[in-house]
């Protein structure tokens, strides 16, 4: 079953890509489509029916060369059949919304064929994505990492006849190759150090690790940290973390399904499930650790700044993808792998339906995407505006708070988030704590602003597209309905598996046996209704509580389940325990965000323009992203460009070709007419060159020889 | 003690008493009449004794020292001899065409050869002087076979008078030796060279290595090849650039190491310095050609300088590469004047490279076959001739002789031009008028032999290199 999961996708790429011309288009489109739907019905299956217990299927040996031996290996563990559902699910949905949204393309020119290929590039991604999360050694990884990383490419340069689109293709390309030196050399670290590229292996030298000292860039490192550090800036690229997120903004010029597939839910999450799956290596290395929380935090944090002035939709929402990724960041950097997980699955199921949304107003639109020439649309789009509603109230987190009915009851984004933010003030990131929380603050305000410029208001922008703008057809709108119920209630029903205690966590990633936890107080049922139940209470199933609120510990060794805590890393039995304002802090955060939204988009719609002339200079900053690309541009393009110029016209061209044309057109020639006007045909003329070698010979040996 | 000593040189006077003997039968009976069937005899009869001596094994010595027959002049004789069959099975039909097939040539070819024997195992300065000249005799005559030509009395004139000048540079040096040494047999010079090594020695040491030089046109003791190529019959010019060269070759090793194996700084340099100004000058002169022979005259002169690579060495591995070079060399100049013999246009002989103009679009397989010798002479892998390549300059390398092998490499990069100028006049060219077509099937055997070689040979290079390697321990301890 899982292998089918894995290749049926690779079996649609193939037939679409390949096969379109003999089967038909709409043919191949269906293969692909309805490979990935069976795809997605068997991971449920697997997710739902796994027990924990990791399993192992080998595809096929791969390769064997002195000690690096790696197997085509399907891993099976609670972070894959999670990993497993985002993936088929969001994939199979946005197969099914791609029929809509393909199905006329200004980009191509009338009667060319361009979904067939789409698909096949999307059914590709699935596969390379599938075997990113299901490798059970680092190679296959690298290469399901790098698999992905060229669907990207080939996605977001769909449209190759748009100068900035392909740019955009390359940008992304070549900003992650940053990110995948990191990779690539924290794996050349890895077999360095353990002789093995496996998962088994290196979780079991993890502890070693922490111990061994590393020479590298002249330098000294702790081998852990050293390892961690470098796997993580391979996922500080894919994951479009600060410093290396500047190719996902731009990654928008690709079609909107794209956006929402790889650009949101999937493939941006691999860094992050990169984290989770080496937990037992980040574990040991206490120093990366806070790096990464560093850097999450502050993702976040600048993220949502540059989301509040943008005006193309989906920009805001990609935004807001690099600001929740920091979210997601913050959460396995304290060491809650399970809250990180946690937020992933939620965001990848609201994140798709808000650009999926997005995709059908633009859709209704006309491909138009700026927000300025929107307003009004709630009426002309009511099944997509209830839809991106759900989205907004579940990524701005909204929920009843302190109120427990053995799960706190609110959006997906309302647990999940609030999850991370309790972990960072649990674990003392105070940095971390209050970039989130002022994060959660902006993340309101412009998810907030996305809807009211959208949806209220009147009418702005080109009079004739308002006219005609329309409502998209099923094939687009059914997939919303279906992530509206992950939106709403994916929160709610994982809440316990992922930031449960100590137990219910170790249970569901596989880390405890399901037998270690029998003894559990009894306790009266029932709905807590109060915050202090929730604020302390242990919760182990939905029948009980721990009375002691004892952390049930974990193995202290890694290796067993899904993913490993350090005996010391406490944070996700302390975050049930932190203080009540710290609960409430997101709420109230998400509030007043909402409140000025409201306040400057619906009743004084001049104030805006109004603040951005008055504060120019921070709205200018903000609106050119804190001035990444052009410092970037500076520092890093233009040099490369210049070098690049030099090699070429100078190096290459000069030096080289005309050092090899001189030589093969000047220099040589002229020997051959030398040579040629010696061999005069004259005997006397060859006589003496021999007598010349005679006396050059005995000159020699007489001047240099042995002899005495 | 005189019957043993002729059991050790019973090939050779085999085939001395064969030569005479069917020169004077020849002579009084149906002269030119025979000539077709001597080939045959002769060639049959090479290959009869490179078998014979192929299947020997062992070291006899034998007239006091002064003839050697070990494992390395075995190696050189067998190639010798096969290769001087071959060349004498492919110039029938030239000759008999062109009216030059006279009964005395393949007897001179067998008395050449009966020379070349006597050159390869030489162990005294006597034996070798005697080998040497009846083979540059016997060559001499067959350069101005074809009598009528300015052109081929010119070449057989030249490489005469110069010959006679190399040759009385080697006397001179064989003479300075005896007189420093004491002695002729290699043996003993060597001995003479253990406590130090006196000036004329060394001076006796460079005027032979001049007169070895001329044998394998090493440049500068080059400047008869070309012209003597150009002017001989095609089937001799080809007889000249194989046979004759192995002979030397092995002869300037003997020499270098049998006699003066105790100072091979003193000559290392020379041989590095000769090799060096041949592989350039071989590779820069021959771009300015456009006749196919003298093409290839400059082509060998490249060739012996890469073969001087490995023996600049100067260690057993530098003549194993040396011996494997040769073999290597030797098979390729077989195909590639296979297909020479053959070039004509209207019944005339043709030697201009730029009537190998589409050659391709007509003899598509013909084409492939020159284009794969052609690779190998200019050492492309996969072909075989990369590997002779191979061989010296790793020899060259291992010796310390680092900046040789560059050169070695750079010279052969400049090579390359002429061979795949030929390739592409056969591919690329501009359609003109056409060579005849057809090829009898003795030329055409050759040359898709050698150039099935030049493939095939990849694979083992036909277990030449564990014989060269025997010969090569057999000269050098």
């Amino acid at each position: 079953m899982e292998t089918i999961i894995l290749f049926a996708p690779l079996v649609g790429a193939l037939i679409c890509g390949f096969g379109w011309k003999i089967i038909g288009e709409s043919a191949a489109q269906w293969t692909a489509t309805g490979l990935l739907f069976l795809s997605a019905f068997f991971s449920w299956i697997v997710f739902l029916s796994h027990d924990g217990v990791t399993e192992s299927i080998t595809v096929l040996r791969w390769i064997e060369s002195g000690t690096l031996s790696t197997d085509w290996g399907i891993r099976l563990d609670r972070l894959t059949a999670i990993m497993l559902i985002v993936i088929t699910t969001v994939s199979a949905l946005v197969h099914l919304y791609s029929f809509g949204y393909m199905a006329h393309d200004d980009n191509f020119n009338e009667g060319e064929s361009y979904r067939p290929r789409f698909f096949a590039y999307l059914s590709f991604f699935t596969f390379a994505m599938l075997m990113l999360v299901t490798s059970d050694n680092l190679i296959q990884m690298f290469f399901g990492w790098e698999g992905v990383g060229v669907a990207s490419y080939l996605l977001i340069g769909f449209y190759y006849r748009k100068p900035s689109a392909n740019a955009a293709a390359i940008k992304a390309f070549v900003v992650n190759r940053v990110g995948d030196f990191g990779f690539a050399l924290g794996i050349f670290a890895l077999y360095f150090l353990v002789d093995s590229v496996k998962f088994d292996d290196i979780f079991a030298a993890a502890p070693t690790l922490a111990e061994t000292q590393l020479s590298f860039l002249w330098t000294e490192w702790n081998a852990a940290n050293l390892v961690a550090f470098l796997l993580f800036i391979g996922a500080m690229g894919k994951s479009a973390q600060l410093f290396l997120h500047t190719w996902l903004p731009d990654a928008m010029e690709g079609p909107t399904p794209v956006s929402a597939l790889i650009h949101a839910a999937t493939m941006v999450t691999a860094g992050v499930f990169l984290v989770c799956r080496m937990s037992p290596v980040f574990e040991y290395a206490p120093e990366t650790k806070t790096f990464i929380v560093y850097i999450g935090a502050s993702t976040a944090f600048f993220a949502a700044t540059v989301g509040l002035v943008q005006n193309d939709i989906k920009r805001v929402i990609a935004y807001s993808t690099c600001s929740q990724l920091g979210y997601m960041f913050v959460a396995a950097g304290v060491g809650v792998y399970s809250v990180a997980m946690f937020h992933l699955l939620t965001h990848a199921f609201f994140k798709a339906m808000l650009f999926l949304g997005a995709g059908s107003v633009i859709h209704g639109m006309h491909h138009e995407q700026d927000m300025r020439n929107y307003g009004g649309l709630r009426h002309k789009l009511p099944r997509t505006f209830w839809a991106m509603m759900i989205g907004t109230l579940a990524i701005t987190g909204v929920g009843i708070p302190l109120l427990y009915l053995g799960f706190p009851v609110g959006f997906a984004g309302f647990v999940s988030k609030d999850a991370i933010i309790e972990s960072a003030f649990a674990a003392d990131a105070g940095y971390a704590f209050w970039m989130l929380v002022i994060a959660a603050l902006m993340t309101s305000f412009y998810s907030w602003r996305l809807m009211f410029l959208t949806f209220y208001g009147k009418p702005r922008g080109d009079h004739h597209t308002h006219e005609h703008a329309h409502e998209s057809p099923n094939v687009m709108t059914i997939p919303l309905a279906v992530l509206a119920v992950g939106a709403i209630f994916s929160g709610m029903v994982f809440y316990k598996p992922f930031f449960g205690s100590d137990e219910s966590v170790g249970k569901f990633f596989g880390v405890l046996e399901a037998s270690e936890h029998a003894e559990e107080t009894d306790h009266a049922a029932g709905f807590t209704l109060i915050a202090p139940a929730y604020a302390a209470g242990e919760e182990t199933d939905d029948h009980g509580e721990d009375g002691d609120h004892a952390a049930v510990s974990w193995p202290s060794e890694p290796g067993t389940g899904a993913i490993f805590k350090h005996p010391d890393n406490h944070v996700l039995h302390e975050a049930h325990g932190v203080p009540v304002w710290v609960k409430l802090s997101p709420f109230f955060a998400m509030l007043i965000g909402f409140g000025l939204a409201y306040q400057m988009y619906i009743r004084r719609p001049d104030w805006p323009a109004k603040l951005a002339e008055n504060q120019r200079p921070l709205y200018e900053f903000l609106l050119n992203k804190w001035y990444f690309d052009e410092i970037y541009n500076f520092i890093f393009v233009r040099p490369a460009i210049g070098l690049g110029n030099l090699f070429w016209k100078r190096g290459d061209g000069n030096v080289i070709d005309g050092g090899i044309n001189g030589l093969a057109m000047g220099i040589i020639p002229f020997f051959t007419r030398l040579a040629g006007r010696a061999q005069s045909g004259y005997m006397f003329t060859y006589v003496f060159w021999m007598v010349l070698g005679i006396a050059l010979f005995l000159t020699w040996v007489t001047l240099s020889g042995s002899a005495e | 003690m005189l019957s043993a000593d002729i059991q050790v040189v019973l090939p050779e006077m085999v085939l001395a008493i064969y030569a005479m003997i069917a020169l004077l039968g020849a002579v009084y009976t149906v002269k030119d009449g025979a000539a077709s069937l001597l080939v045959w005899i002769t060639s049959g009869i090479f290959l009869v004794l490179a078998l014979w001596i192929g299947a020997s094994n062992g070291t006899h010595i034998a007239f006091g020292g002064t003839f050697v027959d070990d494992g390395f002049a075995r190696f050189a004789k067998v190639v010798i001899l096969i290769s001087a069959a071959a060349i004498l099975l492919m110039s029938e039909g030239y000759m008999s065409r062109h009216g030059l097939l006279r009964f005395e040539y393949p007897l001179l070819v067998a008395l050449a050869t009966v020379g070349m024997m006597v050159m390869v195992s030489a162990g005294d300065l006597m034996s070798l002087y005697m080998g040497l000249e009846l083979q540059s005799l016997a060559l001499y005559v067959v350069a101005a076979l074809r009598r009528d030509s300015v052109k081929s009395t010119e070449a057989g004139l030249k490489y005469f008078v110069l010959g006679a000048l190399s040759s009385g540079l080697l006397l001179y040096g064989a003479s300075l030796t005896y007189g420093y040494a004491g002695t002729t047999v290699f043996s003993g010079i060597i001995e003479a060279t253990r406590d130090g090594v006196s000036l004329g020695l060394l001076f006796g040491l460079v005027f032979m290595l001049a007169g070895f030089s001329f044998k394998v046109s090493a440049a500068p003791f080059h400047m008869w090849t070309p012209d003597v190529y150009e002017g001989s019959p095609t089937p001799v010019t080809a007889f000249f650039a194989t046979a004759p060269k192995v002979a030397a070759m092995a002869l300037f090793a003997r020499v270098v190491h049998d006699a003066f194996g105790g100072v091979v700084g003193d000559w290392q340099q020379i041989v590095a310095f000769l090799s060096v100004v041949s592989m350039f000058l071989g590779a820069i002169a021959a771009i300015g050609q456009t006749n196919i022979k003298r093409l290839m005259a400059y082509s060998s002169i490249a060739h012996m300088g890469f073969a001087l690579m490995g023996l600049a060495a100067g260690s057993a591995f530098g003549v194993q590469a040396m011996l494997i070079y040769m073999a290597i060399y030797v098979t390729m100049n077989v195909g590639t004047f296979a297909f020479i013999l053959s070039m004509e246009k209207d019944g005339r002989v043709v030697t201009d490279i730029a009537s190998l103009q589409m050659y391709s679009k007509r003899e598509p397989l013909k084409a492939l076959a020159m284009l794969v010798l052609m690779f190998s002479l200019a050492g492309v892998p996969p072909m075989v001739g990369f590997f002779g390549k191979f061989y010296v300059l790793r020899a060259a390398y291992e010796a310390g002789l680092g900046w040789l092998a560059v050169a070695g490499v750079v010279a052969s990069v400049i090579g390359a031009f002429y061979y795949l100028r030929i390739v592409y006049y056969m591919y690329f060219g501009e359609d003109k008028e056409a060579l005849d077509p057809g090829m009898s099937p003795v030329l055409w055997g050759f040359l898709m032999g050698s150039a099935v070689v030049m493939v095939v040979g990849v694979y083992n290079l036909f277990g030449i290199e564990p014989a060269a390697a025997l010969a090569a321990a057999s000269l050098v301890n």
